[in-house]
């Protein structure tokens, strides 16, 4: 021992002192990185501009604490962001300069919006002074952004600065997490202020319920042993609580089937006996027909969102609806709750857990409890392994041609179903979801509710700076990687390991598929006639390229591929008239499925 | 069906263009907005009237009080509550329909605020039906001009419903 820990020891009342926080004047710009690194935060994606000039100049002397990441393009360096955030389960911080930095970065911002992902955006802002004068690079970003962030702030007092920062990254991490942004005009970053966090959240009307009544929980849990045909439809709501192991035990007790939405994939495996892969537009059969027939549906974290429905007025007219969701204006939004259970989907499941217990413990169940519900459920289960058996999914493979399917089928062999995968909107995205099977939460970062193409690959890069050591794959599609190909510099300059792999089928497929379906092959502006060589693409940016056009070639190219360090391009090229199926038409209802 | 929605939302820069912002981007509809400080200056009350079935304005108060900032949402129309309208007229009017108008105006919860050789401003208050009523009967004379400010709304004193009749002689004020 120290004689300086021996002193610590004898007063600690001295040591206090110490370990406060020295009040200092510091600039605003400080201020502000001061605070993000209080928040935790080690990572900032970003790129400069003139109202941003004093923080950036602060940063570089900060660079021991916090790593810029500096992105090609504003609207990269959010969905870099929110790979980072939904990857790591952090709060994804972006500092991007005014008017059109701000701009750039909207599409970004709302994509976290629509996935509810925590992000902290920091936008510059002309001088408080030049504020409504249409100065150079001025634009209303609160304005713009008020319907896209989960709250917004201008800055109009350094004084505030901290305690601003620090209600951002509350309100983005809670309840239903989102995007918050905050808007600092330049002079306030010149300012000198005392550096004073109270940490303070004074937020009169911003509560959440976590957990949910006792009576609630009886009720669901009498409903849910009670029901015949139980389905639990779960999404991404389980994956921001961190909920896939009480989700697990929920459904392994109960011996519920489980239908995870395109954001909920990994949140339940994929491989386990009672998944029963993804519902909705182009969802299993199994799965779409099982929960159109359901007595009871166990809604978690999702929001019935019109994609996974179809029609609302043939959804599952047998089902009860008990909705787990921690946002109450998601609950009886589309589908009407018959038991509406607002709370966080870990505390309301360990909940239920907690409800069994009891009752085996009071002798209200029996022991072995995994045995007491597969009676009940066995002509349940044997109905959905005759619906599996009657459409499984299935694709014509080929010699000649690469399939789709294949690729993904080949990926998730080679990675185990291990990797973290990010991907745009499309075809592409429909056949990982169907085809690669992830085994865990946060493996799968996609553009689900907006649906943006551009986003897979910085979205991947974001979670590669976050796990360097990890297998991480953007899976694109060749129209939405030239959206943001040009983060290939900064997968480069960062030394990353990030894989891109392009299924290449030379044109803008999912609006192919619909236009050759409902509009009679009539195909307008989905051909890409003019696509970069992308293994010249790749080297030109330093990284490798490498291409696969023919069946024979696909393992050893992804293998090669994923085997080579740094950034490698894989080109893919697949049948390029291949279209995603089963598919629910719109406005058809769950069973009315196209099967291919 | 109409709904008057009393909406408690901290006295800050922007927070009133959230709410607007709200109803416009989710496609609901305002007929009647008013906003003014509460006794609390930290907050201010916002009476929004608005239509739309069950289900709309469910999603509605769901929304509104999922915005940071609000404190609470009532949705008056069902609680027992009072409405009133303030409208100002100008009316021309001179000569004999001077003192036809004057007379309306004694009979309704309205008075002349202002007046001109041939023109009169009259103030009036009151629930939409008393308000309306007045501009139908004003209508003949020649309304110049009619400025009227959104709903106001206040629950009912839960003493009032003792007596029913006093209720009914207040509500037609």
């Amino acid at each position: 021992m120290t004689a300086l820990a021996a002193t610590e020891l004898k007063s600690t009342a001295t040591v206090k002192e110490f370990s406060d926080p020295i009040p200092q004047q510091m600039y605003g710009a400080r201020i502000l990185l001061e605070s993000l690194v209080l928040e935790g935060v080690d990572t900032i994606f970003g790129y400069p501009g003139g109202a941003v000039l004093h923080i950036y100049d602060e940063l570089l002397g900060m660079h021991d604490r916090l790593r810029h990441v500096l992105a090609r393009h504003e609207q990269g360096a959010v969905h870099m962001a929110e790979g980072y955030a939904k990857a790591t389960a952090r709060v994804g911080v972006v500092l991007v300069t005014s008017g059109p930095g701000a701009t750039n970065a909207v599409t970004g911002i709302a994509n976290a919006f629509m996935d509810s992902t925590p992000l902290v955006v920091i936008t510059g802002q002309v001088p408080r002074k030049m504020i409504g004068t249409d100065a150079f690079q001025e634009v209303d970003t609160v304005g713009i952004t008020r319907p896209c962030t989960k709250y917004n702030y201008l800055v109009r007092e350094v004084d505030e600065l901290a305690d601003i920062i620090h209600e951002a990254f509350h309100l983005a991490s809670t309840g239903r997490p989102g995007p918050v942004l905050v808007d600092i005009p330049k002079d306030v970053t010149a300012e000198l202020a005392e550096f004073s966090h109270s940490r303070a959240v004074r937020l009169r009307g911003y509560r959440h319920q976590t957990e949910a009544s006792e009576a609630q929980i009886e009720e669901a849990v009498h409903r849910i042993r009670n029901a015949r045909r139980p389905i639990l439809y779960v999404g991404g709501g389980v994956i921001h609580a961190n909920a896939s192991k009480e989700l697990l035990e929920l459904a392994e007790q109960l011996n519920l089937p489980v239908t995870p939405t395109l954001m909920g994939l990994g949140c339940f495996p994929s491989g386990h006996r009672l998944s029963l892969g993804m519902l909705g537009m182009h969802g299993t059969y199994w799965a779409n027909v099982a929960i159109s027939e359901a007595d009871l549906i166990v809604a978690v974290g999702v929001r019935f969102d019109d994609r996974v429905t179809g029609a609302l007025e043939k959804f599952a007219p047998q089902a009860e609806v008990i909705h787990v969701d921690i946002d109450p204006s998601s609950v009886s939004k589309n589908v009407r709750a018959h038991l509406p259970v607002v709370g966080d989907a870990k505390s309301v499941l360990r909940q239920m857990l907690k409800r069994l217990d009891s009752m085996t413990r009071d002798g209200a169940l029996p022991h072995g409890r995994a045995s007491a519900p597969s009676a009940r459920l066995a002509p349940w289960w044997e109905q959905i392994g005759e619906w599996k058996k009657f459409a499984p999914l299935s694709y014509q493979n080929s010699d000649q041609v690469i399939k789709p399917q294949s690729l993904c089928q080949e990926l998730h062999r080679l990675t185990n179903g291990d990797a973290i995968i990010a991907t745009d909107v499309g075809q592409h995205q429909m056949w990982l979801a169907q085809y690669y099977g992830f085994n865990g939460p946060r493996q799968s970062i996609t553009s689900g509710g907006l649906g943006a193409m551009g986003f897979g690959f910085p979205a991947a890069l974001g979670a590669q700076l976050a796990y360097p050591d990890r297998q991480v794959i953007a899976f694109v599609g060749d129209g939405g990687f030239q959206m943001t190909a040009q983060e290939l510099a900064t997968a480069v300059q960062y030394r990353t390991n990030t894989k891109i792999i392009v299924m290449n089928n030379n044109y803008l497929g999912m609006v192919r598929q619909w236009q050759e379906i409902f509009y009679d092959k009539n195909y307008s502006a989905v051909d890409m006639e003019s696509t970069p060589d992308f293994v010249k693409l790749a080297e030109a940016y330093g990284a490798t390229g490498l291409r696969a056009t023919q069946p024979a070639e696909l393992s050893s190219v992804l293998e090669q591929g994923l085997r080579t360090p740094g950034v490698v391009v894989m080109d893919i090229v697949v049948s390029a008239e291949e279209s995603v199926y089963p598919m629910i038409p719109p406005g058809a209802g769950l069973k009315e499925m196209v099967l291919g | 069906m109409r709904h008057t929605l009393s909406i408690l939302v901290e006295n800050r820069f922007g927070e009133l263009a959230r709410i607007v912002g709200l109803f416009s981007a989710r496609g609901y509809n305002i007929e009647s907005l008013t906003v003014a400080e509460t006794l609390d200056s930290q907050v201010s009350r916002v009476t929004l009237v608005t239509s739309g079935d069950d289900h709309t304005v469910e999603q509605m108060v769901k929304q509104l009080d999922k915005q940071v900032r609000v404190l609470s949402v009532t949705d008056l129309t069902a609680l027992d509550h009072i409405e009133l309208e303030l409208v100002l007229i100008h009316v021309r009017v001179g000569g004999d329909e001077r003192r036809q108008v004057l007379n309306l105006v004694d009979m309704f919860p309205a008075r002349v605020i202002d007046f001109s050789e041939n023109a009169l401003t009259i103030e009036a208050t009151g629930d939409r039906l008393k308000v309306k009523a007045l501009l139908d009967q004003l209508t003949p004379f020649g309304i110049h001009e009619v400025v009227r400010a959104g709903t106001l709304a206040i629950p009912r004193l839960p003493a009032a419903k003792v007596r029913d009749d006093l209720v009914q002689s207040f509500a037609t004020i």
